[in-house]
């Protein structure tokens, strides 16, 4: 008998149990902790000052100042280009919700199996070949030049327009095909118990399946949406008073290209964030499917 | 009059014979264990019943009717017919309650409200009343297999399907499902089961089937089967089985 206690009270002596120690905490000590801080800090300020001064005592550096970072003629731009920055926003928002639209519409019907769909299919693989294959620029010119040129009565005129269709064609046939990985990555037996519970295919899609594919593809979709915010600036080759085209209005008229300079400024600050908005979404699915998969 | 019957049903998935010819009856409250080592046609078989799966050759009836008949229309058969899968399948995107109600909903025409109430009933009638606003994640695997249960039972079918239902489950959370059979069986559900869990099978089973090579070797009381196969191949499947424990 006693031999047999004297192992148990390892585990089950309940009263005796010694209570746990407890957690470790955090013990902080500054030397740790400052110490690689400040040792980066230095460094960055070296090498960065280093840099700085290489090029700032560089020959050319009067001129290339003069030229793309002087003051004066940065101010004197700024007004002209942030209107153009804000029409360049209005744009993207919009061409950006008819992407989404139109792409998703593409994906659905280019998923779907049923028979008498198949040439509703062809043509979504035709449309994708076609403008998956042509540079934006090109189609930039050809819609937003050639259409309005042709005077068709009923149509809009407008430039501005037909080069948005363009853009929205051209990305629309990128942003189907992300959908479409989407759908094809949600788990065949969703399909297999939407069936069983009687939901037709179109049902299925659409409450089933479309759902879990945005939710797939939201990280890539991130990326379409920054890249976008910066291609707008394409349609300042048809003649739409952007950011891009309000600057080259102002360095044409006075030989300075700091204005190019304040309109870049703005494109970053508008895609920076966005990009880091991307970086997090991304990684909050990866904590959520990592989350789902343990 | 048996409520399901199968008459040489035969499936091929491209060159690959799957199902050779199979007959079976089903009468009504009967409870039938399919067991036999993967890729034998358990699960194709059972996919063939409610239509999953399109038969290549044979017929299958419910309740005499063939399944293809245009008066079950679109839906009939999937009401009638239930099925419960191994990976629980269910909607990842919709809360347990959803998940319920998107059939009756969205297929069967009820509103919203009326399919709520029976989804909350039916919840009730499991202890699983406090699920109801959870999504499918927050749920162990056994909560998870429990609401297709129920899901699978909203309908009303007459019969259900059950397709390796604990196989992806944790050991200690088997039982939660096979209570759930167990009590369903002793409702008089009739029910096909395709199966890993001999002892179970035994326990449950009115009629136990071992396929092999997409065909039925041998067939009877679950009893005898275990502890007196007649077929060399069904002896040597079991003292696999046993040899790895799970008997």
């Amino acid at each position: 008998m006693t031999d047999s206690q004297s192992p148990q009270t390892g585990s089950l002596g309940g009263a005796e149990r010694r209570p746990p120690p407890p957690p470790p905490g955090r013990s902080f000590n500054w030397r740790e902790a400052l110490a690689p801080s400040l040792i980066s800090l230095i460094s960055i300020v070296v090498v960065f000052g280093v840099l700085a001064w290489v090029i700032t005592s560089a020959e050319q550096w009067p001129r290339i100042k003069l030229q793309f970072f002087n003051v004066d003629a940065m101010i004197a731009a700024f007004p002209r280009v942030l209107q153009g920055f804000w029409i360049n926003m209005r744009i993207w928002l919009i061409v950006l919700a008819c992407i989404l639209v139109l792409g998703i519409a593409l994906a659905v019907i280019r998923s779907l199996r049923a028979p008498w769909f198949a040439p509703f299919r062809l043509m979504v693989i035709l449309y994708i070949d076609l403008f998956r294959g042509l540079p934006v620029l090109l189609l930039v010119l050809l819609f937003g030049f050639g259409i309005p040129a042709l005077n068709l009565p009923g149509l809009p005129s407008s430039s501005l327009f037909w080069g948005a269709v363009a853009m929205v064609l051209s990305y629309s046939a990128y942003v189907c095909e992300i959908y479409r990985s989407g759908i094809d990555a949600v788990h065949e037996g969703q399909w297999a118990a939407a069936k069983s519970l009687g939901l037709t295919e179109w049902q299925t899609m659409i409450y089933a399946v479309l759902p879990q594919a945005v939710r797939n593809v939201l990280p890539a979709m991130m990326n379409i949406v920054v890249a976008l915010q910066k291609d707008v600036a394409l349609l300042s080759i048809i003649g739409v008073r952007d950011a891009v085209r309000e600057a080259q209005i102002y360095t044409a008229s006075t030989f300075n290209y700091s204005s190019l300079i304040v309109a870049a400024g703005l494109f970053l600050l508008a895609t920076i964030p966005m990009a880091r908005l991307a970086d997090y979404v991304t990684q909050r699915d990866r904590a959520r499917r990592l989350q789902v998969g343990g | 009059m048996p409520r399901v019957q199968l008459s040489e049903v035969t499936k091929y998935f491209g060159e690959k014979l799957v199902l050779d010819q199979v007959d079976l009856s089903v009468d009504l409250h009967e409870v039938i264990c399919l067991i036999g080592a993967s890729g034998s046609g358990k699960s194709t078989l059972l996919r063939c019943i409610n239509r999953l799966v399109k038969a290549d050759y044979g017929d299958i009836y419910l309740d005499d009717v063939p399944v293809t008949d245009q008066r079950f229309g679109k839906v009939g058969l999937h009401k009638r017919i239930g099925i419960v899968f191994q990976s629980y399948n269910l909607f990842p995107h919709l809360t347990v309650l959803d998940n319920l109600t998107l059939a009756p909903r969205k297929v069967h025409g009820k509103s919203r409200k009326d399919a709520e109430a029976s989804a909350l009933e039916q919840l009730d009638r499991f202890g699983m009343n406090s699920f109801a606003k959870a999504y499918p994640e927050q749920l162990s695997g056994g909560q998870q297999q429990r609401v297709a249960f129920v899901r699978a039972l909203m309908n009303k079918p007459d019969v259900l399907l059950l397709d390796e239902v604990t196989a992806a489950l944790d050991p200690e959370l088997v039982g939660e499902v096979l209570g759930i059979i167990k009590e369903l069986k002793a409702q008089g559900m009739t029910m096909v089961i395709v199966t890993h869990e001999m002892g179970f099978a035994r326990d449950v089973a009115d009629r136990v089937c071992f396929l092999e090579g997409g065909r039925i070797l041998e067939e009877g009381d679950p009893n005898r089967m275990f502890s007196d196969p007649q077929h060399e191949r069904t002896r040597a499947f079991l003292d696999r089985i046993i040899e790895a424990g799970r008997l």
